[in-house]
């Protein structure tokens, strides 16, 4: 595939010696109208990718922030179809930066694989990751990817084997997808003990850059990361702070909490 | 005396035709591969097999009688009925029969500790029971209104030495019950093992549960040999994962004869949007690491079932029994919250047993099938649990009808 949004700004992260930040919000948590609002802002702060969490009935693979933020969403009407709309809006304000939808496979699957991923890509979509559907399960998928441009994101966890991390390396595109901590999505308080010789793991598989998520919320947690891989992935933290705003100073407060974590401005404490 | 992995299904990637399969987060993707090994190498071992059979003899009391009744067959004139009693189980149900399989395991793969999902909270007394004889720590996940729905079983649980953590996400179900398992096998998946209750959930669950409730189908299978030296015309269960219709299937498998009756909980009714019936109003997708029918709106997302069985009421089903759809192999058909509860009164009046309301569906169903049969006929329904625990729902239910 011709390079494209993502790998150009992994490039231009590598001349500039810079360590992405990639960004996730629920579509419609807490309407759509802030989503649409907050992208730009937090891509303004320092966001350099932004997954948009696709909401589903029961995601199993995170922990109480996001579910609450995609039962929220669906509550609010948001479906499949809102997403690319989402995404289609932020193309036309001008937002630049690869887009990446992440969520489950059923929510796609009813859609239809050919018809999503043909949407997507019209819509302004750069890749995908989808929680639960390891390599095994994904060969429909990926072909659908690969006709429509997308890249399909695989992840990799602290218990992948040798064997399933050249497997996904085999078979990945864009960027590599490291689960940082052994269990679901959300902050904890330290970066997990073994995270440098897992990436390291990794690293030795792909030439793919490689993104650390799950567990990361805080500057120390964004420096850790910047050490050993090329990417952080921020999710529950980023739910956390739009909860906590008003929408009248959601984007104010987004930009400037991405300027602090990925270190480009000090904390005032 | 268990069934043996079975060659031709699930296939090497854990399908029965196009369902099942592994759809989970990556991070789980090792521990599956490891109880598959594990569980081949158990059944491949000869003293596994025997400390199965032990336990299953002399701790759960197996094996559990097969029954034929007389007054219920003579009120109803038509084929003869008989009953899997498998309510006389240790726990009253047979899930005890999975419970003691996957415990052993646990055990040979050197877990401390141990989740399960409970519904009606029959598999969480048995995953609890098998927990305390084994030395292994229990965390029991239960929706909240199940935990309201069956208090006792709640409180059989703690007895037995377990931790039931309630569950207040989406419809505090056994749907939701399950998602939050899997979150904490997901967390501590080094030390911990998913002591699923049905055949649902990714490969290999589905066929591991299966070969353990295997043991009602063999021992049906040859009761009634003994019985009535033929085997019977209807196999009946209920279905709502689906493990105990499975367990009394998967032996009959080869014998065409036996035509296969599933019978799902249509709560207020099929076209009331309120129902668990999941093989007749749903359609396929995937929920819970398998590909099978699943109750779910035009935009994938899951739907919340209904049934007045907690133990039925679950949006998703197992995916061989999505297979059996299919290929005909098996019907399906439903029954309404009103009718399981006739089919409730039926038995406990006409034969002296209290069925489990999940049981209840199966035998409203196969009583009226019974009748529209010759007395040369036979059905055989699995009684898959006894009614202790529905105690209060019934009676709510039935002074219900008659203030209305």
């Amino acid at each position: 595939m011709k390079p494209g949004r993502i790998e150009e700004t992994f490039a231009r992260l590598k001349a500039e010696g810079r360590t992405g930040f990639v960004a996730f919000l629920t579509v419609g948590y807490p309407d759509v109208e802030s989503t649409l609002r907050i992208v730009p802002a937090l891509i303004e702060g320092g966001a350099d990718v932004i997954e948009l969490g696709v909401p589903f009935s029961d995601p199993l693979a995170d922990g109480p922030k996001i579910q609450k933020a995609s039962f929220h969403a669906l509550q609010q009407g948001v479906t499949v179809e809102t997403c690319l709309d989402v995404v289609r809006k932020l193309r036309a304000s001008g937002v630049e930066a690869p887009i990446v939808p992440m969520g489950y496979y059923n929510p796609l699957l009813a859609y239809g694989l050919a018809r999503f991923t043909k949407d997507a890509a019209e819509a302004g979509v750069d890749g995908l990751i989808i929680v639960d559907l390891p390599p095994e399960e994904s060969d429909e998928m990926l072909a659908a990817c690969e006709a429509a441009g997308l890249r399909l994101i695989y992840l990799v966890a602290p218990t992948s084997t040798e064997e399933r991390i050249r497997e996904v390396a085999r078979r990945a595109s864009g960027f590599v997808y490291c689960v940082g901590v052994t269990g679901v999505t959300g902050e904890r308080d330290e970066i997990a003990p073994g995270l440098a010789e897992f990436v390291g793991r990794v690293r030795n598989a792909t030439n793919l850059p490689i993104a650390v998520g799950f567990g990361i919320s805080l500057p120390k947690h964004f420096e850790a990361v910047a050490r050993i891989a090329d990417a952080a992935v921020i999710g529950s933290a980023i739910i956390d702070e739009i909860a906590r705003s008003d929408p009248s100073e959601q984007s104010e407060r987004l930009k400037s909490y991405a300027e602090v974590v990925t270190g480009r401005r000090g904390t005032a404490a | 005396m268990c069934a043996q992995p079975s060659a031709a299904r699930p296939d090497e990637r854990g399908r029965f035709g196009p369902y099942g399969g592994q759809y989970i987060p990556e991070t789980l993707m090792a521990a599956v591969a490891e109880l598959e090994d594990e569980y081949r190498a158990a059944r491949a071992d000869p003293a596994f097999e025997e400390e199965l059979a032990d336990l299953l003899r002399h701790y759960a009391g197996r094996p559990t009688p097969l029954y034929f009744a007389n007054r219920l067959t003579e009120q109803l004139g038509g084929a003869r009925i008989y009953l899997k009693r498998e309510d006389l189980a240790h726990t009253g149900a047979h899930k005890i029969n999975n419970a003691l399989g996957q415990g052993l395991l646990v055990r040979r793969m050197g877990k401390p500790r141990v989740v399960a999902e409970t519904g009606a909270g029959q598999h969480g007394v048995a995953a609890a029971t098998v927990c305390a004889k084994l030395g292994l720590e229990c965390v029991v996940y239960m929706g909240e209104e199940d935990i309201r729905r069956q208090a006792l079983n709640v409180f059989r649980m703690k007895l037995l030495g377990a931790e039931v953590r309630p569950v207040a996400s989406g419809s505090r179900t056994l749907k939701d019950a399950i998602n939050e398992a899997i979150r904490d096998w997901v967390t501590n998946v080094e030390t911990t093992h998913y002591l699923i209750g049905s055949v649902v959930g990714p490969h290999p669950y589905p066929m591991i549960v299966r070969d353990f409730q295997s043991v009602i189908g063999d021992e049906s299978r040859a009761q009634m040999l003994e019985v009535e030296g033929r085997l019977p015309d209807y196999a009946v269960a209920c279905v709502g994962g689906g493990s105990n219709a499975i367990g009394l299937f998967h032996p009959f498998f080869a014998d065409e004869e036996v035509r296969f009756v599933g019978v799902e909980a249509a709560g207020e009714g099929v076209n009331s949007g309120h129902h668990a019936a999941t093989l007749a109003g749903g359609r396929p997708g995937v929920l819970h690491g398998a590909m099978s029918y699943l109750l779910q709106d035009d935009d994938g997302q899951v739907m919340e079932a209904h049934s007045i069985s907690a133990g039925l009421d679950y949006p998703g089903v197992g995916p061989e029994h999505s297979f059996y759809k299919d290929s005909g192999r098996a019907e399906y058909v439903s029954v309404t919250d009103r009718e399981a509860l006739e089919g409730f009164t039926l038995l406990c009046e006409t034969e002296g047993i209290i069925p489990a309301l999940e049981s209840a569906h199966a035998i409203y169903y196969a009583a009226n099938l019974a009748k529209t049969l010759d007395a040369d006929k036979i059905v055989l329904i699995n009684l898959s649990g006894r009614g202790d625990k529905d105690m209060d729902v019934v009676r709510e239910a039935l002074a219900d009808d008659r203030e209305a």
